[in-house]
């Protein structure tokens, strides 16, 4: 216990507290460029995945099993996949990228999956009608289905992107210079794990809280039928 | 691609891969089991119990569930030996699951507890039941079909998550096999790809498990897909 | 020539067929009823002249023109000049009413704005909504909304209109205000293919009753002959049910 009082004037330099603060913008960034990248590309798979006819069999099967893959393997097995399959096509790739291309791969099969749960939740009868006026599958997600599904789909993508901005830990292992592999450092250097783990935790509480309560408050917004009315308002066309 | 796969290495070390599935399972049972009654014993706090009591565990929930798990476990693992306590890896990643599970099921659970109204727990009381009672004899059986999917859809988690975490501080789960047996022989593409197929297996199996428990047990019909 | 021209037409609804050989021909301006017992496959004849319900045989002739419903671009044609009144109106939910009627016209059909207004204006005043334009479908009764999917569809300027029990999800009395529009439009000549269930309003407007049994079309006829001497055993049988009270 002294040992860490000891500490703390040591760790808590400008330069550390530089250092994580770094560590920290660069798990943000991860993050924000994961989930949107995921979120952009997994609307894609989903309208893919809904092409119909018997030609395009193949492709939805395809994204099917890409989403039920992806979704079962743990991260840090993508991680790994991503960094060897990668190095063995261009061993000077940057660690960064091989990141940032593992937290796609996972964030898409992720999100497809909350993005067709809220195009399912729009009645099918909408799309009927909107089908027999001659509306195109497209024009017909555009104008129709995505304003009625976006109430459906916020309060599971930011709970994704709450749990992602954890999940960016696991990238530490490949030796980006994200909180945790800062973390693990200072360790090494001989400070307290204690000290250490602890601060770094509170850095990563201090990214996530503000999100999670973000997301609870649009949830509850979101879910009563108030505020299912003042949602659809808020999103009228 | 000059890379040429040998998938014969994996081939002999199999038996060695199976291990690691099998402790990834019972880590992963473990971890779940231990979690949900952490879960349970919380949520009740959280529902019924007086302010005092109801704080810390709040404080609890939100601290684990808005910090990484990976660093739950360095917390334990590099923090514990300062205060004497030497454990080893496998106990470190059973406690730190353990712990993480408690409060994400919690949260799971208490929607639940809060799902039963006021009215049927007073018919309870009437009747001369103490809480424990109630929780047993009403409030399981109610919210059980409700909150089933979200738990079985946990425990996926924290089998395939949650226990992979676990080879980062040596443990010989299925991804800690896999580490080791390609530091040996260098064919890390081939034993990763078996390792995530092996997971897709896994998880399949566990769901459709999952599935039948919740048919026979709360009549639920959960989804595989 | 008959406006519409259908023969031998089935349908299937994954392993069960539905339509299991239907023929009938209508004439521009005439007013078909098509009725018949649950399961009969009634909505399913609308459903598989707008293209929702894949046909596995037979032809369907709009004003002697074929349409290979195969052939996505006559399909498209032919719900250029069909349009079609569901059930449940299936409004969209996320636009005013103005929207709702002005969507298909200006986006599909590809007409000014401005006519398009003018001319939705006239058909929600024709349907007793006029005042209801800037309204959100979850701020109408059953019966407005109903009124509004007629707008809706009379906008596209159909040539043939079909009208899928249109009453049959609204509480009674905001029936007759959705009859009512359709008496108007049968008034004024417009060519429609009614399925419903209400026997006196279908003896009053129609031209021709179909009743249909199990998939296939078991009689034909003009109301009156119909309803008073069925000719078939199951026709009578249904009518004696029906009209008992």
């Amino acid at each position: 216990m002294d040992r860490l009082v000891e500490q703390i004037p040591r760790f808590f330099t400008a330069t550390n507290m530089m250092m994580l603060a770094e560590a920290a913008y660069m798990t943000l960034a991860m993050t924000i460029v994961g989930c949107l990248i995921g979120f952009g590309l997994a609307f894609v798979l989903v309208y893919l995945r809904q092409t119909p006819g018997l030609w395009a069999l193949p492709l939805r099967i395809v994204c099917v099993t890409y989403v039920e893959f992806f979704r079962r393997i743990p991260f840090l097995v993508i991680v790994y996949l991503v960094l060897f399959f990668i190095q063995a096509l261009t061993p000077d790739a940057s660690l960064f990228t091989i990141a940032v291309i593992a937290i796609c791969l996972y964030s898409v099969a992720y999100t497809a999956d909350i993005i067709r749960g809220g195009l399912e939740s729009v009645p099918h009868t909408q799309v009927e009608a909107a089908r027999t006026m001659n509306m195109s599958r497209f024009r017909t997600l555009i104008m129709v289905v995505l304003p009625q599904a976006w109430p459906v789909i916020i309060p599971p993508a930011i709970a994704f992107a709450v749990s992602f901005i954890k999940d960016t830990a696991l990238v530490s292992q490949i030796g980006v210079f994200e909180l945790t592999f800062r973390g693990k450092e200072l360790n090494n250097q001989g400070y307290s794990g204690v000290l250490v783990f602890g601060t770094i935790a509170l850095c990563y509480f201090i990214l996530s809280f503000p999100l999670t309560l973000l997301g609870q408050h649009l949830e509850k917004r979101l879910a009563t039928p108030r505020g299912q009315r003042s949602a659809r308002k808020i999103r009228r066309t | 691609m000059d890379y040429r796969f040998q998938y014969g290495v994996v081939w002999q070390n199999l038996d060695a891969l199976f291990q690691g599935a099998w402790l990834t399972f019972q880590l992963g049972t473990l971890s779940f089991a231990g979690g949900a009654l952490i879960g349970l014993i919380c949520a009740a706090i959280v529902a019924y119990g007086p302010f005092l009591i109801r704080f810390p565990v709040h404080v609890y929930v939100v601290l684990i569930t808005n910090t990484p798990a990976l660093i739950q476990i360095y917390f334990l693992y590099y923090g514990l030996p300062e205060f004497g306590i030497r454990l080893s890896s496998e106990a470190c990643l059973l406690i730190g699951l353990i712990l993480n599970a408690g409060a994400y099921l919690t949260l799971i659970m208490r929607a639940g507890f809060l799902s039963v109204r006021r009215t049927e727990l007073e018919a309870g009381v009437v009747l001369g039941m103490s809480v424990l009672q109630q929780i047993r004899f009403i409030v399981v059986p109610h919210i059980a079909k409700s909150i089933y999917p979200a738990l079985a859809n946990f425990f996926i988690v924290i089998l395939v998550m949650g226990t992979s975490i676990g080879s980062i501080i040596g443990v010989d789960e299925l991804t800690g096999q896999a580490i080791n047996l390609s530091s040996v022989n260098y064919r890390w593409l081939e034993y990763f790809t078996v390792v995530a197929l092996m997971y897709v297996v896994l998880t399949f199996v566990a769901s459709i498990g999952l599935a039948a428990l919740g048919r026979w047990a709360c009549r639920v019909r959960a989804r595989i897909f | 020539m008959p406006h519409l021209a259908v023969n031998g037409v089935r349908a299937k609804y994954g392993a069960h067929e539905v339509l299991r050989g239907i023929s009938l021909s209508i004439e521009k301006g005439e007013i078909a009823a098509l009725i018949g017992p649950s399961g009969s496959g009634k909505s399913t004849v609308l459903r598989a002249l707008v293209g929702l319900t894949p046909i596995t045989a037979g032809q369907v002739e709009i004003a002697g023109e074929t349409i290979d419903y195969r052939n996505a671009n006559a399909v498209r044609a032919a719900r250029d000049r069909m349009a079609i009144v569901f059930q449940q109106f299936n409004l969209f939910q996320n636009m005013t009413v103005m929207k709702n009627v002005t969507l298909a016209p200006v986006k599909i059909k590809r007409r000014p704005k401005a006519e398009v207004e003018a001319e939705a204006r006239r058909l929600l005043d024709l349907v007793g909504l006029g005042d209801k334009h800037a309204s959100y479908p979850d701020q109408l009764s059953g019966g407005q909304q109903q009124r509004v999917a007629i707008a809706r569809a009379l906008a596209l300027q159909p040539q043939i209109l079909l009208l899928d029990e249109v009453t049959s999800a609204l509480d009674p009395e905001l029936v007759t205000e959705v009859l009512d529009t359709i008496r108007r439009l049968a008034r004024e000549g417009m060519t429609m293919i009614i399925v419903s269930h209400e026997m006196a309003f279908v003896r009053e407007v129609a031209n021709k009753v179909v009743f249909m049994d199990r998939g296939e079309i078991i009689e034909t006829g003009a109301p009156k002959e119909m309803f008073d001497n069925p000719k078939t055993d199951r026709a009578r049988d249904f009518f004696g049910k029906i009209l008992r009270h």
